[in-house]
């Protein structure tokens, strides 16, 4: 599936609630599930420095395609970040770089989860897609 | 108990606060976040409005009418506060923006005047940031020594280590005198006099005191004293840096301007008077008038009833709090302001603060800006539910209950 594609399909998704707490109940199902990353990678290095929780995300460049792994110290914020890695992990870097996130604001979530809440999304997606830039830039070279 | 102030009923007095009749997500708000700021009664709101529709002019410039007129009520602003915090003479009275460019100016000034190199400057280990990185920030000009006084598991400050940490080389004391997020309250009469023992100043932080009970300068005999206009029911954008006449006519100014000159030529200005020589620029009359009328207002509802019912409050949210399961309450000192840091189980403060607000309720999550204190307590942050008069014992039972049902979603 391409990027939109899957980004249809978690808007899909999210329309089946019609109570935002169901709609933060899945988010919170999200972030259980979400696989976890590699201790030797919850490091100050890949630490995501949102206001008020702590994120962070691994990069694996292999064979031309970018792997996300992440952690959240808090739930929601892990829910997001499962979102944010089904879309965007196991993707070349061009497609991460031209990729247009606008499922964020078709979940309707989009007051919790705009920018101004701190929650670190937007650091999350500048994150992802610096490093899709560079490993672009690395493999040109 | 408690439930009227000046023989109003809460609902009454609830009703002259526009915003607190507000819905969020369709649910009615229940603002527990008075300790990031405090809502504006329609008298302020309306006094603010008034300086712009009927008075607006700059103050002590023009010979016009105008300006005579805001200049007056500029100065009675002051004489407001003056008697509020029971100062000896408006001189000693200077309007800044807040608490936060307070704390700058005496860190700068003073520093400027009173600090040299390997001098020590003396802190407490439970102050917001803005009582901490101004004196960093002169620390790091000066070459100085910044000491902290840490405090026990309740949230009390070990007098018997400020004791021992106050040397030949303290220049000056800086302590809060409550906290912000664990709600102590400070001896800060008992700091000022060992202080002053040895000839040491001390300034009190009072962006979280002011409102919730008397502020007596002269009491106190503290040499400074700050606070915030907007954490006290007035505008944002003006506060009070309060100091003794003899360290202010001591200090330099620290921003220079229109106002706060004698006589400028371009070989060597001369400085105006106090209060002026401190006032910079083109001061936030409007605040000013604003703030003397938040003041007036509570006052009016009576101060001591103010402190008794907030404690009534505070009392309550801590029995409901303390009864669920898991809920860990930060700062259990035996004298607090209505302040209620708490971490439900395991749950993050930033999950549990992202669904109370979709139940309509305001809290804070996260270090509050005062990261030290969740380092000694080796937690990334908490939850505060900071109270105010015009909160209701509907509403802390709104929050226990939201709280509850937190931990279930996340449990």
């Amino acid at each position: 599936m391409t990027i939109n594609e899957l980004q249809d399909q978690v808007i899909e998704e999210f329309a089946l609630f019609d109570d935002w707490i169901d709609k933060y109940n899945y988010l919170i199902d999200l972030g259980k599930s979400l696989p976890p990353i590699d201790v030797k990678h919850k490091t100050n290095d890949y630490l995501i420095e949102g206001c008020q929780s702590k994120v962070w995300l691994h990069p694996a460049y292999e064979n031309g395609i970018i792997t996300f792994t992440a952690d959240s110290d808090a739930i929601i914020t892990r829910g997001i970040v499962a979102l944010l890695v089904r879309i965007l992990s196991g993707r070349t870097p061009e497609e991460i770089m031209n990729s247009d996130l606008y499922f964020i604001d078709r979940i309707g979530l989009k007051q919790n989860l705009s920018p101004t809440r701190s929650n670190g999304l937007l650091s999350m997606v500048k994150q992802i897609k610096l490093y899709a830039i560079a490993f672009s830039t690395k493999s040109k070279q | 108990m408690q439930l009227r102030l000046m023989n109003r009923t809460i609902e009454d007095i609830r009703s002259d606060f526009p915003i607190l009749s507000e819905h969020v997500y369709g649910k009615p708000l229940v603002y527990l976040d008075n300790g990031a700021t405090t809502q504006k009664p329609e008298q302020v709101i309306s006094r603010v409005a008034e300086v712009y529709r009927t008075a607006n002019a700059n103050v002590h410039r023009g010979v016009h009418r105008l300006s005579d007129i805001v200049s007056e009520q500029y100065e009675a602003a002051r004489e407001t506060v003056r008697l509020f915090i029971n100062a000896n003479t408006r001189e000693e009275i200077i309007f800044t923006a807040g608490t936060t460019a307070s704390i700058n100016a005496v860190a700068f000034s003073f520093g400027e005047q009173f600090v040299s190199q390997g001098d020590e400057i003396l802190i407490s280990a439970m102050e917001h940031h803005a009582n901490i990185v101004p004196w960093q920030m002169m620390c790091e000009r000066k070459k100085a020594v910044l000491k902290i006084i840490p405090f026990s598991d309740e949230g009390i400050l070990d007098m018997y280590e400020f004791r021992r940490l106050l040397s030949p080389r303290t220049k000056i004391v800086a302590v809060t005198h409550a906290s912000n997020v664990l709600g102590t309250i400070n001896p800060v009469k008992e700091i000022v006099a060992e202080a002053h023992k040895h000839d040491i100043p001390v300034l009190i932080d009072g962006a979280q005191s002011v409102q919730h009970g008397i502020v007596d300068v002269k009491d106190m005999d503290c040499d400074f004293f700050v606070f915030s206009g907007h954490k006290i029911y007035g505008p944002t954008g003006i506060g009070i840096l309060y100091g003794k006449e003899k360290w202010l006519e001591a200090m330099p100014p620290y921003q220079g301007g229109g106002d706060m000159v004698g006589t400028v030529t371009f070989e060597k200005t001369t400085y105006n008077v106090l209060p002026f020589k401190f006032e910079a620029g083109t001061p936030n009359y409007a605040g000013a008038i604003g703030l003397a009328c938040a003041l007036d207002y509570v006052t009016k509802l009576g101060r001591h009833d103010i402190a008794a019912r907030e404690m009534y409050l505070l009392e309550l949210a801590t029995k409901e709090l303390s009864s669920i399961n898991g809920v860990r309450i930060y700062g259990t000192a035996p004298e607090k302001v209505s302040v209620l840091s708490f971490l439900p189980g395991e749950v993050h403060q930033y999950d549990a603060g992202m669904i109370l607000d979709k139940m309509g309720i305001a809290v804070r999550t996260g270090t509050h800006c005062a990261q030290p204190i969740m380092d000694r307590y080796g937690i990334s942050g908490t939850v505060r539910a900071s109270i105010a008069f015009y909160n209701t014992e509907e509403e802390m039972r709104i929050l226990a209950k939201g709280v509850r049902q937190v931990m279930e979603m996340f449990a």
